[in-house]
Formats: structure tokens, sequence, C-alpha cells
């Protein structure tokens, strides 16, 4: 009888230790090494991230919901890169009200000295020369470049990346974009380059240049909404290792490596998939050779 | 002597701080500057062609509107007020904006045979705003020239504006040449303004080098390609000052 009780206790204690280890259908199961409390943080307990301001779209949905965020507002939890922090914080412990959100320009990103967060996010692309600067996560995204122009300019009929060469292109200061353009578009006449997407965009409009290259994902929000008359060229080869996104971190931060089981997590059970299939999934524009 | 000393001590505080290693590695890295450099003076060719075109025109626009500014009589005073508008708004009107404001806004217009080239319109605005600044220069210039001056030769009968080409301006402009030289190193250095409108200068091509490696190196390359060019101009200044001082000199002894 006595045996029998003990046996009983042993298995609800051995039940109710499983339960708190599952956490409940929802959340998933922390992970190990990574316990809250040991984290390396600015603030404790609290997350602090970073993302430029405006946040585009499909990275950042959902619109602003406070006068501090242009566009759309980090803290919704929609729009891939905002899906993917909510869903690296949640395997970290953390609820949606301890993550709190600034605004850094990507060229402040990387400047030396301490960084205003735990992580920022901001399509920033991952490459050797970067590393000696910051620590970077594994892969989030892996992306491809586009081309969009004007339907009334010629640059729309093009099917090659030989036939792009002829054109004036524009992209954004110190992207993989302008980066493609000068290694692998080698246009005849040099390319323009502006301080954001934003006037990249205008330009685009203005018809300072024939063509924008930005990320495949972006053109979306930029031939749809930004720019009227104007559509996706077509993608652009990957060209050299493929390219990926990275969460940037100061260099060294022991917090990289929680972070990156948190993402590798979410890889393996399907989630960034879903959430790329969810905000960055658009009809496929054509390739060019 | 107490300068290089403090000197010392400035960069001693600087070497032994906490973040000097990485603002070294950051800011002075060798590898990053051989790398940089010859991208950087190839872009900068870019700066000294907008100075050098720019400044052709300051020089000859600013002149017209210091002149404007001067006409006697009630007949010129629109003339006289649009003079004063131009350069209160230009003076007042941040030159970075000016350049966004007209770089991106008017060929927004998409008017038929305006130009909507980048490089157009910062040079454009460049000659406005600067053109503000030396209308100033010159007509204190002007002002400075003793009415006598003015006087004797219209008793002579020149005209108003045979008294200001032959007899004020010649005076005017000799004054003022060190100013003049102090706004065009400002000039110079504004430049790099003009690649917020997609001009690859080397500003632009310095922060592309930046981004690449995410290393500041290539910011200190511009810097002292820039230091390189104005420092001549200074010492030249220099130069014009003491010349015009001997000469005055020598003219009242003799």
């Amino acid at each position: 009888m006595r045996a029998a009780f003990f046996g009983l206790a042993l298995t609800i204690l051995a039940l109710g230790l499983a339960a708190t280890a599952t956490g409940g259908p929802s959340t998933p199961a922390a992970i190990p090494g990574c316990a809250k409390a040991n984290l390396n943080l600015l603030e404790e307990g609290q997350l602090s991230l970073g993302t430029d301001n405006p946040a585009f779209d499909p990275w950042w949905s959902g619109g602003s919901k406070s006068k501090d965020w242009e566009i759309n507002d980090p803290s919704t939890g929609k729009g891939y890169e905002s899906a993917v922090a909510y869903g690296i914080a949640k395997r970290l412990g953390f609820t949606k009200a301890q993550v709190t959100w600034t605004a850094v320009p990507f060229l402040r990103s990387f400047a030396p000295g301490k960084k205003p967060f735990d992580f920022y996010l901001g399509q920033v692309s991952n490459y050797p020369e970067r590393r000696k600067a910051v620590t970077f996560s594994a892969s989030y995204y892996n992306v491809n470049q586009a081309v969009a122009g004007l339907k009334s300019n010629s640059i729309s009929k093009v099917r090659s990346l030989a036939g792009l060469k002829k054109y004036r292109l524009g992209a954004s200061v110190g992207t993989t974009s302008y980066n493609y353009i000068v290694k692998y578009v080698k246009p005849d006449q040099s390319p323009r380059v502006y301080d954001t997407v934003n006037d990249v965009v205008t330009a685009l409009k203005n018809k300072q240049i024939d063509g924008m290259v930005t990320d495949f994902p972006s053109m979306g929000y930029i031939t749809n909404v930004q720019v009227p008359g104007s559509t996706v060229v077509g993608r652009l080869p990957t060209q050299g290792p493929q390219e990926v996104f990275g969460i940037v971190f100061q260099k060294g931060n022991p917090l990289a490596r929680c972070v990156n089981k948190a993402i590798n997590a979410m890889r393996a059970d399907g989630t960034l998939k879903k959430l790329e299939v969810r905000w960055l999934g658009q009809k496929g524009a054509p390739i060019l050779k | 002597m107490s300068t290089a000393i403090l000197f010392a001590i400035v960069a001693l505080v600087v070497v032994r701080s906490a973040g000097w290693d990485e603002v070294k590695q950051a800011f002075f890295s060798r590898q990053e500057f051989e790398e940089a450099f010859p991208d950087i003076l190839s872009a900068f060719w870019t700066n000294v062609k907008i100075f050098l075109v720019a400044e052709v025109f300051i020089l000859v626009f600013a002149l017209a509107i210091a002149v404007l500014r001067g006409l006697p009589g009630p007949v010129f005073f629109p003339l006289r007020a649009l003079a004063v508008v131009y350069v209160d708004l230009f003076r007042g009107v941040p030159t970075i904006l000016v350049i966004y404001i007209l770089g991106f806004g008017i060929p927004a217009l998409q008017l038929p045979g305006v130009p909507i080239e980048p490089l157009f319109w910062g040079v454009v605005s460049l000659v406005l705003v600067y053109s503000a600044y030396v209308a100033e220069v010159y007509r204190a210039g002007i002002d400075s020239v003793h009415p006598s001056q003015s006087a004797a030769a219209r008793s002579l009968g020149l005209t108003h504006g045979q008294t200001l080409r032959f007899v004020v301006i010649p005076q005017a402009v000799r004054r003022v040449i060190p100013p003049l030289l102090n706004d065009f190193i400002g000039l110079q250095k504004d430049t790099a303004l003009v690649g917020l409108l997609g001009v690859v200068e080397a500003f632009r091509q310095s922060q592309i080098e930046v981004a690449a490696s995410f290393n500041y190196t290539p910011y200190i390359v511009t810097a002292i390609l820039f230091i390189a060019l104005t420092i001549p101009l200074a010492r030249f200044t220099d130069w014009l000052i003491a010349r015009d001082k001997r000469r005055q000199q020598a003219g009242r002894l003799a």
C-alpha cells in the first residue's frame, strides 16, 4: 500500500515534470544552456532590439502604432523580420512585452563602440569582411537581388544580365545590391549610389536612373506601392557564395550563440519556412540569365 | 612647448583609453587604407571638377548680386529687394536641403528640356548657396572702398557703372580675396554633399568602402585628400595677404 502510494506519487511528479519541460503545447522547449537569467543583455530581463526606420514591408508589416515609426512598427510581430525576432525572443523565454525596439540607421548599426541594442535585424548581408567588425547570427534568410524599372523604359523588356549593361542603374550605399551591379552587371555607365532605398526609389520615379537593384522580397512593395508604372524586370542569379541575411551583434557578444540555437531550431521545425511563405511568398519574377 | 605637452597628454589619454584598440582597428587600419586609397582618389576628381566649375559661376554670379544690391535710387528698389531676398533665402537654408530639394524636386516635375542630371543640380545648388555668401563678401569689399573714391570718379564724369568697373570693384576685390578664398575652402568640402543625389564622389566612395568592410579607415583617406586640397589654398591665401601688406607698406614708405 505504502509502496503503491509512493509509486503513484512518483508518477504524478514525473508527469508534472514532463509538463513543465514541454511548457504546454504552444511554448517551445527552452534552449539548453541559454537560461534567460544568464543571457548577456543590455538590460536585465529585457531584449533590446534595433532596426532601421522606416521599417519597410514585407520585412515589417502591420502599420505604425506610434509617432516614432514611420511606416511599420517593428513591435507588431507582423512582417518577416518582426516575426523572426519575436520567434527568437519566445524561444529565449521572453514575452512580447519584454522586447523593446530602438530605431538605428543601417550605417550606425556597425559603428564602433557600445551598441544600443542586443541585436539588430535590417536585411544586413553577412560577409567575411564585415565579420571583422561585428558578430553575425546564422542565416535567417537566403536572398536574391532583383532589378526593377519603369514599364515605359526599354529596361523592362530585358531578359538577360548582359542586357542590363547599357542602362543607368542605382542602388543604396553599402549594399550587396551595389556590389552586385559593380561586380556582375558591370554597366557601361557608373551606377548611382544613394543614402537610402527611398532615395533610389525617388530617382527611379524621376527617371534619373533606368533601373534600381535591391533584394527581391523588397521589390513587391516598391513596384506595387511606391512607384506607379514600375515592374520587377527580373531576379538576379546568385553569383559567388549565396547571399544570406544575418542578425548583427556587438563583436564577440555571447548572446549570438543562443540566438543561433533559436534560429536553428526555427529552421529545423519549419517555422522559418512557414514565415517565409507567409510574409515573403510572392509570385516569382523570371531569373535573368 | 606648452602646445607639445598638451598634444602629448591628449595623445596619451586617447591611446590609453579602453576603446583605443577597437578604434585603432576601425579607423587606422593600414591594409584598409591601401585598399581604399586608389578608388577614393579617382572619385575625388569628381569633387575637384564640381569645385572648379562651381567656383567660376559663383565668382561671376555673386558679383552681379552684390552690384544689384548696391544700385542707387528708388527706381532700382525691386532689384535691390530681389538681391536681399535671394541672399537671405540661400544663406538661410542648409546646403544639404537645397541639394535635396533641387536635385530630387526639379527632376520630379518632369519638365521637358529641363535637365535631370544629378551632377547638374548638385552644381547649381552649390552655386546658388555659395553665391549668397560670396555676394555678401563682395558687398563688404565694395562698402569698404572710401566714398571719396566714387565721389572723385563721378566728378570726373564717370557714370555709376564706370565708377564701379574702373574704381570701386578693382579695389574691393583685392581687399576681399582672403575671405573669398575662405569661402572656397568651405565650397571644396561641401562638394561632398552632391553625393546625396547619387553621384559617386570621394565621400560616397568612402561610404561604399566602409560598408563593404564595416571598417572606417576609408573616411580617414577622404579626410586626408580634402586636407591635401585645402592646405595649399590656405597657404596661398596667407601668402596673398602678406604680399598685399608688403605692397601697402611699400607704398606708404615711398
